[in-house]
């Protein structure tokens, strides 16, 4: 322990020596000093209690000037305040290239229900289930009554439905504005639309997003509040109805299970029509097959046009002669080697039923009269990686870049190597797959001119711009030997008059899931460019499966199947497009004239 | 020394008990406890009603009650401020070591009444929440040992009433009662700031208080929607808050009426938490400004009269009482008007309750004795000059 020295010392000493107690000395000592300490407490304190004092005197102002602020507003009706952000609900319309709408929202309401507010939870769920047969009355109640507070009953009343509602009374019963995604044409253009469905859901309003389609692929565009005006896309409602009207009409004479057609401007770049079928609404989309054993294409959700990756046949062959003659390894008059059966390591090319157009022909005759050892002769000077290079300018290696969600998706399937017989096989369409789409597209870009150009949903007027892949004079030849085609060659039931088709027609036998090929059945495409003289459109067609048996023979080859559907489409829908037929000039003398003669 | 005979009649050497303790004792605070009872009890005829009525009993079975309660408390009140500053502080020390001992008691033998915090002991005909009754207790504690660091030789005191402090906090923390455990960090606070705290530790406690805060909300859940009810802009009209604010508003200034309010029926706890409430919609702001003022007269009078106190035991005590009682009401009506996130917090004498009443009538009764009037020394101030 250690000692406090004695204070006060001096007096202490004095005491000791005195006699007296120091005790007492050093006691009073220390009282006075405590004196002293408390004094000093105390005024240190002082301050600090002034500032509790005022504190608590402004904490308790402050409360009163806040009360006096609540009690001096008025009191509004409660009102449940969404939560977190503003679902945005404005998704611009879709319109087609004339400003007619495709796709616009309506408003609807959402039933909910706050059960804590029912009043007689029974009486609604009754009244609810006679109104909605699919709702399960005791499900319901259950729901009611078991604490929860709040409950989604449905997502989308009509107008009357919602009427019903109202009628039955119960303040528990609420409804939340929602505006829903309308497709006033229904199932016109449902591929290229795709559909929409709610994203995130309040009661105040839903999110409506793009789920498939051009919906999904440019839901961004849509659903920016910046870019009110509609989507305007580049499709022809008219034409669009009417290539799927005859498509349908196609598809089922021929006893297809699907088609598909695609109408490009060739010019722009502009998709006018985009059909696939069989299709569905995309106001009420059914859901997709989750069956592993079915295949894509048994959904009619599946855009054969864009997603449908098809072995495309002869509609192959204008391509590699096309590059020969822009190689200038050949012109429309070169004589090639035409001698069927041709033998090429373990390989024999046939021609269709075993015919032999040889032993020469010119390469315009191999394109009239779809000759696949011709083609493969012509590919076998061209040469594979040259081959190869031009398909790919064509855009034949890379996913269509059209406006379409399913399109990036869908890769053209390319052999890994690139032998010779790989050449001489894809010359004539065989052993690489690619859709429609990209057909159109390559199609577009010989009958332009020879650019190649990027297809497009959006409308656009001004031509497109591309790379040159050939001359114009090459694009021109080969215009003119798919104008033979028509006159004279496989496709003569597509000649229409007045709109100077030209084409190539494509028979593929489809190819087998555990290889090979099935023995009937085909791919059938028709591809086509018209007005021959001056190419404004690229019209594909396509049927899958089709079958031609009106006859004694049964017919599977392209120009039985395609050609007059496609020949049809190019009827209805020339004079649609603002194209005029070319006639014959009529002479005059040929006219009688009608003389009046009563005077 | 002849008249020291046997027998003889005993000489009162002093004042009567009664004319000592009303001559010197605050009749303004005493005045104000009494107007707050009574309007708690007006109040309560209104407010507990309904719960009477949801629990099937006599309408008026909690004013009943309270009416007990409250007596109960006044007497207790009246008894406490009757004694002498020593006997409060043994029986604060005393009172505080029970209450210690019932609140370490709890996890074992307490009951939650199915709230999810563990803070009652039950006896049948009432419960007894031991927080209420430690803080005086505890206040006393805390005031004696700091009063007895400032002696020479004395024991390190301020050291040792924080220890005790985080004891106690501790134990609160796991019931859970945040509010009480806030409660109870102030009040060690407040007598230490007027013990004279360094200003940098008073900052560094603020800032531990506040990282004990966030991490009160991160891991408890029942917290943590508390606060994110109190931080998001809309008052949700189906909160207690929202109900609330609605019956201020339509109380306005002169209120809707006595017995005309709505607002009981739609809060559970209108009798107890939300009582403001009640008051503002039946009798509007001038009801409210009321009792504001009662509490306000009640904590900055007592306050003032520390102030000249010499002793330094009753100064810290008066004073941390005092702080403790207005910052119960403070922060209870604070919630209401939504400055507070939600936190359980009655409101003294004003509020149903039987614990927190007759706590509050210890508090205030111990108060009151603290601040009864006491040679000062003033005539000493004037002779050694230090006299103002």
């Amino acid at each position: 322990m250690t000692r406090t020295p004695l204070r006060p010392l001096a007096r202490i000493l004095q005491a000791r020596a005195s006699g007296e107690n120091p005790d007492l000395i050093e006691r009073e000592n220390l009282a006075w000093r405590h004196e002293v300490i408390r004094d000093r407490g105390r005024a240190r304190s002082e301050g600090r209690l002034l500032f509790l004092a005022i504190f608590f005197m402004l904490a308790f102002s402050l409360v009163g000037g806040r009360m006096g602020v609540i009690a001096a507003s008025q009191p509004q009706e409660p009102k449940a305040e969404a939560s977190g952000a503003q679902i945005l609900a404005t998704r611009a319309d879709i319109t087609d290239r004339n400003g007619r709408i495709l796709a616009t929202n309506m408003l609807t309401h959402a039933l909910y229900a706050h059960p804590k507010d029912m009043v007689d939870p029974a009486r609604v769920a009754r009244e609810l289930v006679e109104l909605f047969p699919d709702m399960d009355q005791a499900a319901l109640e259950k729901r009611f009554t078991d604490g929860r507070s709040f409950l989604w009953l449905r997502r989308v009343l009509s107008p009357e439905q919602m009427q019903a509602v109202h009628d039955i009374g119960d303040p528990g019963l609420l409804f939340g504005p929602r505006e829903v995604r309308l497709y006033p044409n229904g199932p016109i253009a449902a591929h290229v639309l795709g559909g929409a469905s709610f994203g995130a859901e309040g009661v105040h309003s839903a999110e409506v997003i793009g789920t498939a389609g051009i919906e999904k692929a440019m839901d961004a565009r849509l659903r920016d509040p910046a870019q009110s005006g509609p989507l305007q896309l580049s499709l022809d409602l008219t034409v669009q109805a009417t290539v799927e009207e005859v498509l349908y009409g196609g598809m089922v004479m021929m006893k297809a299970k699907g088609a598909a057609a695609i109408l490009m401007d060739v010019r722009t770049g502009e998709i006018i029509s985009l059909a696939s079928l069989p299709d569905f609404d995309p106001n009420d989309r059914p859901a997709p097959i989750t069956d592993k054993t079915a295949e894509p294409g048994d959904s009619p959700l599946f855009n054969r046009a864009v997603q449908g990756m098809y072995e495309l046949g002869s509609t192959f062959k204008i391509f590699a002669a096309a590059q020969a003659m822009d190689l200038g390894l050949m012109n429309p008059e070169t004589m090639v080697d035409a001698n069927a059966p041709m033998r090429w390591g373990k390989h024999l090319i046939k021609e269709f039923k075993g015919k032999n157009y040889g032993p020469l022909l010119s390469v315009t005759d191999v394109i009239v009269q779809s000759s696949n050892v011709g083609t493969a002769h012509i590919a076998l000077q061209i040469g594979g990686l040259r081959q190869q290079a031009f398909l790919k300018q064509l855009g034949f290696f890379d996913p269509s870049p059209i406006e379409l969600i399913e399109a990036p998706g869908a890769k053209p399937l390319i052999p890994a190597r690139w032998p010779d017989i790989v050449t001489i096989t894809t010359s004539y369409g065989h052993g690489m797959s690619a859709s429609p789409m990209h057909l159109a597209t390559a199609y577009a870009a010989i009958a332009n001119g020879g650019i190649a150009i990027k297809p497009t949903l959006l409308k656009r007027d001004t031509p497109a711009q591309g790379i040159r892949v050939m001359s114009a004079d090459t694009a021109a030849k080969s215009v003119s030997m798919l104008r033979q085609v028509v006159t004279r060659g496989t496709a003569s039931y597509g000649d229409v008059e007045g709109y100077a088709v030209a084409g190539k027609t494509g028979t593929a036998d489809k190819p087998k899931k555990t290889g090979g090929y099935y023995k009937d059945k085909v791919i059938n495409t028709f591809a086509t460019i018209f007005p021959a003289n001056n190419p404004r459109y690229v019209l594909i067609v396509t049927l899958d499966e089709p079958v031609e048996d009106s006859g004694p023979e049964v017919r599977r080859t392209a120009g039985y199947t395609a050609v007059p559907v496609a020949a049809e489409v190019i009827r209805r829908v020339a004079p649609l497009l603002g194209l005029r037929p070319e006639v014959d000039f009529t002479p005059v003398d040929q006219i009688t004239a009608v003389v009046e003669d009563n005077h | 020394m002849t008249e020291m005979v046997y027998g003889s009649m005993p000489a009162r050497v002093g004042e009567p008990l009664l004319s000592r303790w009303w001559r010197t004792v605050d009749k303004w605070t005493l005045s104000a406890v009494i107007a707050l009872s009574g309007i708690g009890l007006l109040l309560g005829l209104a407010a507990s009603v309904p719960l009477a009525s949801r629990n099937g009993l006599d309408p008026f079975y909690y004013v009943e009650r309270q009416a007990f309660f409250g007596g109960l408390a006044l007497v207790t009140m009246l008894i406490c401020s009757m004694l002498p500053p020593q006997a409060i502080r043994r029986l604060g020390i005393l009172g505080f070591a029970a209450a210690f001992v019932a609140l370490a008691m709890l996890p074992i033998a307490g009951t939650d009444f199915g709230k999810g915090a563990v803070r009652w002991f039950s006896f049948g005909f009432a419960s007894v929440q031991p927080s209420e009754f430690l803080k005086p207790g505890f206040i006393v504690l805390t005031a004696w040992l700091m009063a007895a660091s400032f002696d020479i030789n004395g024991p390190p005191g301020k050291m040792i009433s924080f220890l005790i402090t985080l004891v106690i906090v501790g134990f609160l923390a796991m019931q859970p009662d945040f509010g009480q455990s806030m409660l109870v960090l102030f009040g060690w606070g407040v007598v230490y700031f007027v013990a004279g705290a360094p200003f940098l530790l008073i900052i560094v406690v603020v800032g531990l208080v506040g990282l004990g805060g966030i991490f009160a909300y991160s891991n408890s859940e029942h917290f943590a929607r508390r606060i994110d009810g109190f931080l998001s802009p809309d008052v949700d009209p189906r909160t207690q808050i929202g109900y609330a604010t609605n019956a201020i508003q339509e109380g306005g200034f002169f209120g809707v009426g006595v017995g005309e309010g709505q607002v009981k029926w739609a809060l559970p706890d209108a009798h107890t938490d939300f009582i403001i409430a009640v008051a503002a919609e039946e009798y509007g702001l001038l009801m409210v400004l009321v009792i504001l003022s009662l509490y306000g007269l009640i904590v900055v009078r007592s306050l003032f009269l520390l102030l000249r106190e010499r002793d330094p035991f009753v100064r810290l005590a008066g004073s941390g009482l005092a702080c403790i009682f207005a910052v119960q009401a403070m922060i209870n009506m604070g919630v209401a008007v939504r400055l507070l996130p939600a936190k359980g917090m009655t409101l003294p004498f004003v509020s149903y309750g039987g614990s927190s009443v007759i706590a509050a009538g210890i508090t205030v009764g111990m108060l009151l004795a603290l601040t009864r009037q006491r040679p000062q020394g003033e005539m000493a101030d004037y002779l050694k000059g230090r006299g103002r």
